[in-house]
């Protein structure tokens, strides 16, 4: 394989696994617990790239899903299910269905209406969660997930092992949403974004391929829920609130919509801020609220779609030096 | 539910219609001449009424708190106007994301400032007492709401129909190309108009201040709701934001009675049941798409 700009993707994925791999031995217990959460919510934020970078579709109530997960697994477990692979597709299973229930409902309108329907009805999944006192436990939540148990030889107990665990499914999951963007549904789906009315006047079902996007999204998110719940042990409502599904789209916008990558690195970013910035003052929300802002106005493009737009041009530039080399 | 309590809940729906409606008229015309959905509507809800709350403290006034939030919260909606949708201007997604993380700066504020009690307001003097309907006892205060929120529709039906300056919103709302095409300064009525907006849901805060009281998480419990009844009246209309307004208002007062524990579903059943028959809203114009 010749080297050029064109392999640095794929270079880059290869050289970022491998740092995965490598750091937890590097890494403090804390620093461990903290990377492990990036990539739970880098899952979580991938998911709704899916629906706000690739279908154009700015849903406000992802956290719902993420939610719904982790309370499945949650009830599951408490109520003695310990089979970690049932508690988990119950969990997948749970946010697809409430995906595919809600996205007959909220995909009947698009734009701002979409928009104001999707924060309704998460907050209205909040308020479920949070009066279903006898199966979710209310405003106390859920505690008492242990770690899972696989059956394999080593304690999932043990941090390390519980990161690698969390890194096979970030992995298969990275895998399986890159193959999906570019599979024919991935560009239908991004047809949709671009021009809903042309790909329904190339006979697409346009409504069809959005509410597919929306359910794949939903899924995924239920997944990185159970890991979260299995990860900390413990879910409440706040998990699932209007304040939750604004923290997953600034992690998508600060990182960059519709590149699938940025989001993760806006995962691990606003993690990053999130930490120093409580070690030093209460007022983290407020904070956030900035940071959000001053992205929206300034870094619309996100970390991830500003390096893009650069190398491009880097490529551009290259091919055209390459070029004139050879006349 | 006998039937004096069956008028109570009547009064107290029509009452908290009115209320949602000085909220959900300000979100509808924003909408309707900017095309923002405002996610920090809410936030001004809220702001007003701890402010309204500080200045009814240190002057004893119920009137001159209600001004004075009104007049704040209009400043502030004309500061964010001016310096941050201006400068996204065309990029109507951007601005409502911007929103979102107005909710939380606005949210994370008040909690510093007046911490997580909630802050009840005293009622003006005037409007103390209750009166008895049927031998149920209901507050005059409520009945000083329904009429507060009456004249205010009134005044801004009055204010959009009769004068030069409704006439061009409107305008506006229908056409904002042909309006600035015609030589109007389209500009400086989007900053009026979130003046007006601002001001309007800051006076619903003062107003419920005294029954609802204010306290962090009022903007989105608020918000919620508001966003309900413009997705069931329909966006840029005052008569779709009115007759949503009522709807969402006895929805609310009708299921906290009848079915105390799910209470906010009712709501959520009205909305889903609009969405599948009339995904636009009842008096919604149809989007051109």
């Amino acid at each position: 394989m010749k080297l050029n700009w064109r392999s640095f993707p794929f270079i880059g994925s290869i050289i970022t696994l491998m740092a995965l791999v490598i750091l937890p031995s590097l890494l403090s217990a804390y620093g461990l617990s903290l990377l492990t959460q990036v990539l739970i919510y880098g899952l979580f934020a991938m998911s709704l790239d899916l629906l706000v970078g690739y279908t154009g579709l700015v849903s406000f109530n992802h956290a719902s899903f993420f939610g719904v997960g982790a309370y499945t697994a949650a009830i599951l477990v408490t109520r003695g299910v310990e089979n970690f692979w049932l508690t988990l597709l119950a969990g997948i299973f749970t946010s697809l269905l409430l995906a595919l229930l809600l996205g007959s409902l909220v995909l009947r309108s698009s734009g701002p209406y979409f928009l104001m329907i999707t924060l309704a009805f998460g907050q209205m999944i909040f308020a479920l969660a949070w009066r279903w006192r006898s199966l979710t436990g209310g405003d106390d939540g859920l505690s008492g997930v242990p770690r899972p148990n696989l059956g394999l030889p080593f304690s999932m107990w043990d941090s390390q092992n519980f990161y690698y665990l969390v890194l096979v499914f970030f992995v298969l999951c990275s895998v399986v949403l890159w193959k999906i963007v570019r599979s024919k549904l991935g560009r239908s789906i991004i047809g949709v974004r671009e021009s809903e009315s042309r790909m329904q006047a190339l006979g697409y079902n346009t409504w069809l391929i959005k509410y597919l996007s929306y359910a794949i999204a939903g899924g995924f998110a239920g997944l990185a829920g159970v890991l979260f719940v299995y990860f900390n042990g413990f879910i409440s409502p706040q998990q699932l609130d209007w304040s939750m599904s604004g923290l997953v789209i600034l992690m998508v916008i600060v990182g960059g919509a519709g590149t699938l990558i940025g989001p993760v690195i806006g995962a691990g970013s606003i993690f990053i801020l999130q930490n120093l910035i409580s070690a030093q003052t209460e007022r983290w929300p407020m904070s956030m609220g900035i940071i959000f802002i001053l992205c929206v106005m300034y870094l619309r493009d996100g970390v991830a779609g500003q390096t893009i737009k650069l190398s491009k041009k880097g490529l551009k530039n290259y091919e055209r030096i390459r070029n004139t080399k050879r006349l | 539910m006998d039937l004096s309590s069956f008028i109570i809940q009547v009064l107290n729906g029509i009452s908290y219609g009115l209320l949602l409606f000085l909220l959900a008229s300000g979100l509808s015309l924003i909408f309707g001449l900017m095309g923002i959905v405002n996610l920090a509507h809410g936030s001004y809800y809220m702001l007003g009424a701890y402010i309204g709350f500080v200045i009814i403290q240190k002057t004893g006034n119920f009137l001159i708190g209600l001004l004075g939030a009104g007049v704040a919260l209009a400043l502030l909606g004309i500061i964010m106007e001016r310096f941050f949708f201006r400068k996204l201007y065309k990029r109507e997604l951007d601005q409502v994301l911007i929103t979102f993380g107005f909710a939380y700066l606005f949210l994370d504020i008040a909690k510093g400032i007046w911490g997580g009690v909630p802050r009840i307001l005293p009622k003006p003097p005037f409007l103390e007492g209750s009166v008895s309907i049927l031998g149920e006892a209901f507050p005059i205060y409520r009945f000083g709401m329904i009429l507060i929120g009456l004249s205010i529709a009134v005044l801004l039906w009055l204010f959009l129909e009769k004068t030069r300056t409704g006439n061009i919103i409107r305008a506006g709302v229908d056409d904002k190309e042909m309006v600035s095409a015609l030589g109007i300064n389209i500009q400086l009525y989007f900053a009026g108009i979130f003046a007006l907006g601002a001001l309007l849901a800051a006076l619903g805060g003062v107003i419920s201040g005294p029954i609802t009281g204010a306290y962090p998480g009022l903007d989105f419990e608020i918000l919620v709701l508001a966003l309900a009844v413009v997705v069931v009246g329909g966006l840029g209309t005052l008569e779709g934001a009115f007759l949503g307004s009522l709807l969402i208002g006895f929805a609310e007062t009708f299921g906290k009675a009848l079915f105390p524990d799910f209470a906010m579903f009712t709501i959520y059943v009205t909305m889903a049941l609009i969405l599948i028959f009339k995904p636009s809203g009842l008096l919604g114009k149809e989007e051109l798409k």
